[in-house]
């Protein structure tokens, strides 16, 4: 990340710093890295001695593992990371035996160790691509096999397998096991949302560490004994937490499948987009897997300043509603009661360049103090920011509306809008967020307020209600799904989800991150900032870019707190705004 | 896709004891364990075989309780009355013969040995894990090594160990049992 280019404004994310560890050289495959001494411990933060596959990793040494993973605790099982190591040869007097050209002499270690828990000590030489240490990968490969089917066609996980990737780098093409498979369950439900296929399993324990030590639901464990060793809930108990879905990521093979995605769609077709989870105000980071402008599913993208490698469950099962029938797909516009229907004439459908022209000769017309504007904290900083520049040019009263439910310790934040903070720092939501909606309905109730802006929210829902609405000279409402404001709207601006446009959210510990469009939009719909810049050059007789890269860096021009950023620095992770 | 179909919930391998109770000696028994160590995980065992001392078995209830007791996931529990045959997962009879078949007795004659009883109780010889008669006097069963390769085979029933039990020493502990 480039921290020199940032202002004070803005500076990435940074913890505060533990006095600068011990650094010990070490040498992968020849190729020396210095590593600190101790690293903490993925979910205790305790300081740990840097393991052999931590320095591999520091190096760019990718050593192959099922059972290790970065974000949780050491369980050693699996066997895979098996490399071959030497230390500094030490001579009767205490110190390094040197060689004759001046190196110091190493003594190789008889035996292999797993890499991912041995730690590494000064001079240490870890060697992860000799014969010995492929022959050993292959015996590994060839063990985790001998119970597992051998049926990847029909399997959820091929594609994105572990097993499946490393026996084409590892393994025999043919089995050379001829007795009985042990069988054990399939099918089996561990909860509402996951189920398990026992046979698949190769008992790497991830998921049994991950919903321990991570979710704190020790919901998983093993049953019997040996080869009939089984992974299991304790019957009777479903694992249903609010993380469980990440167990299915974990899972280096096909054993946990989520029941929402499993069999719908093979991976190896899915198109992936990095985006943002728009469920509550953390801002995980995620991917969204789509193939022909169908979305499948939701993952968690890795970011440490967020959400780590995890994603709630919630919000990753939130992405049905973009592909709902009853979409918004059309401009529309309600002729004035009566008039439309003692005609009986049907007029031609309204086009965008029609209603953006008619509403920005209303708004230019309207008298100041005479239109109000309802955004939604589930809009972008980019649509917020042209919304508030609109705000300020008719002299109109806004605010946006607070979606608050119950949160939980780990990701899922009690403010269920996804940005809240933008809305704050745009200054197009009061504060407190909501404190300016009775002002709305007052206005509109004693005919000050004759014209209403509603983007994104159901007005009725926020105490403007629907008669208030039908006092409204004019209703403009922009959103994505219908609800009693769209309806009752004279002009009905169809929007988009996040994931059919780009932008930017500003979580809620003022991480400003980017999104990108996986999918199009539905008919006519179109991006909201789009139709905002519009608006606003109509309305303003403005200049400016019509592009989400120009929106962004206008904006971090104009709002204090986004000042130094620019659409390209801010990466794939984002950056933090001071707020 | 309608997965309800699909998909199979979970069987509990113990027996459900409905009539389950924890006299009040047991569980102050229990409570004392736990302080015999640092951590409370630690008594699991203990308590398990304390457990199966009182009501013979491991019934559902049992692991439950104990698991409440450790401030620990039920699983936990289950996960160890699963792994280790010592801990029975249904009664077993009055008289528990456990016959070594590690190496020393395999080759000393556990096989035979165990037949035998079988015959002689009428229980099925090949059938796999621990035998109990019908009338749930006798329960016969292969175990592991018992640290007497010495004097192979050996056998223990109930807390009574055996040694060189030849067929003719079998009838007689089988007598000595009422048989």
């Amino acid at each position: 990340m480039l921290t020199e280019t940032m202002s004070t404004a803005a500076t990435i994310e940074t913890k505060p710093q533990p006095p600068p560890a011990e650094k010990i050289k070490v040498k992968v495959d020849g190729k020396e890295v210095a590593v600190p001494k101790t690293t903490p411990d993925p979910v205790t933060g305790k300081p740990l001695p840097t393991s052999m596959i931590q320095a591999c990793a520091a190096a760019n040494v990718i050593v192959p593992h099922y059972c290790y993973h970065p974000k949780l605790p050491v369980a050693g099982s699996c066997r895979m990371c098996l490399v071959e190591f030497g230390t500094p040869a030490i001579g009767p007097d205490r110190k390094p035996i040197v060689n004759p050209d001046g190196t110091t002499k190493i003594s190789r270690a008889l035996r292999p160790v797993i890499a991912c828990a041995t730690p590494v000590s000064p001079g240490m030489e870890i060697y992860t691509n000799t014969p010995a240490v492929r022959l050993m990968r292959e015996g590994v490969l060839e063990f985790l096999l001998i119970n597992h089917p051998l049926d990847c066609p029909i399997c959820d996980q091929a594609g994105e397998c572990k097993l499946q990737e490393y026996s084409v780098d590892y393994g025999n093409s043919e089995s050379r096991f001829v007795e009985a498979k042990v069988h054990k369950p399939k099918r089996v439900e561990l909860g509402p949302r996951i189920v398990l296929d026992d046979e698949r399993c190769i008992l790497c324990s991830r998921c049994i560490r991950f919903t321990r030590d991570v979710a704190g639901d020790d919901a998983l464990g093993f049953v019997n004994r040996g080869s009939h060793s089984t992974l299991t809930a304790y019957p009777g108990r479903a694992f249903d937490n609010n993380y469980t879905l990440n167990t299915v990521d974990i899972c280096p093979v096909g054993a946990l499948t989520s029941k929402d995605f499993r069999f719908r769609m093979r991976v190896w077709f899915l198109k992936e987009t990095r985006s943002l989870c728009t469920s509550c105000a953390t801002g995980c980071n995620i991917v969204i897997g789509s193939r022909e402008d169908a979305i499948y599913r939701y993952e968690p993208r890795e970011n440490d300043a967020v959400n780590s490698c995890w994603m709630c469950d919630h919000g990753r099962l939130n992405y049905k509603w973009i592909g709902r029938e009853d979409r918004l797909v059309e401009v529309r516009k309600r002729e004035a009661e009566g008039r439309g229907q003692a005609s009986g004439s049907r007029s031609a459908a309204p086009t965008w360049s029609a209603v953006l022209g008619e509403i920005s000769q209303k708004l230019k017309a309207a008298e100041p103090g005479s239109i109000a504007i309802v955004a939604s904290a589930r809009q972008t900083n980019e649509e917020l920011h042209l919304l508030a520049k609109l705000a300020k040019r008719l002299g109109a009263l806004t605010d946006s509306v607070p979606r608050i439910a119950a949160g939980d310790k780990l990701l899922l934040n009690a403010d269920r809008n996804p940005n809240s903070t933008g809305a704050r720092l745009t200054g197009i939501a009061a504060d407190p967020m909501g404190s300016n909606l009775p002002a709305i309905a007052g206005g509109i109730r004693s005919g000050r307020i004759k014209t209403l802006i509603v983007f994104g929210e159901d007005a009725t829902k926020c105490g403007i209600d629907a008669d208030l609405l039908d006092k409204l000279e004019l209703l403009i409402a922009s959103d994505i799904l219908p609800n009693a404001t769209t309806r009752r709207a004279h002009y009905l601006l169809p929007g988009c989800a996040h994931a059919e446009k780009r932008g930017t959210f500003t979580n809620t510990k003022g991480r400003v991150q980017k999104f990108l469009k996986a999918v199009e939009p539905r008919g006519d719909a179109r991006p909201e900032w789009e139709y905002l810049h519009e608006l606003l050059v109509n309305v303003t007789s403005r200049d400016g870019i019509a592009s989400i890269e120009g929106v962004f860096n206008e904006m971090a021009k104009e709002v204090p707190a986004f000042s130094g950023l620019t659409w390209a620095t801010l990466g794939d992770t984002g950056i933090s705004a001071k707020i | 896709m309608n997965e309800s179909h699909t998909t199979e919930p979970i069987p509990n391998a113990l027996l459900s004891q409905p009539d389950f109770a924890v006299p009040a000696a047991l569980a102050a028994e229990a409570d004392e364990l736990i302080t015999h160590y640092p951590v409370k995980r630690s008594a699991s065992l203990m308590l398990l075989h304390a457990f199966q001392d009182h009501f013979g078995y491991i019934s559902q209830q049992a692991v439950v309780w104990i698991a409440a007791r450790l401030e620990l996931a039920p699983i936990n529990i289950y996960e160890l009355v699963t792994f280790y045959p010592m801990f029975h997962q249904k009664p077993v009879g009055k008289c528990h013969l456990k016959i070594c078949r590690t190496l020393s007795c395999a080759l000393g004659g556990a096989y035979e040995l165990h037949e035998h009883f079988c015959k002689k109780l009428g229980l099925d010889a090949k059938a796999h894990g621990p035998q109990t008669t019908g009338d749930g006097k006798y329960t016969v069963e292969f175990v592991e090594c018992l640290a007497g390769c010495g004097t192979a085979p050996v056998m223990m029933c109930n807390d009574t160990f055996h040694e060189g039990v030849s067929l003719k020493k079998a009838d007689e502990i089988l007598k000595g049992r009422g048989q």
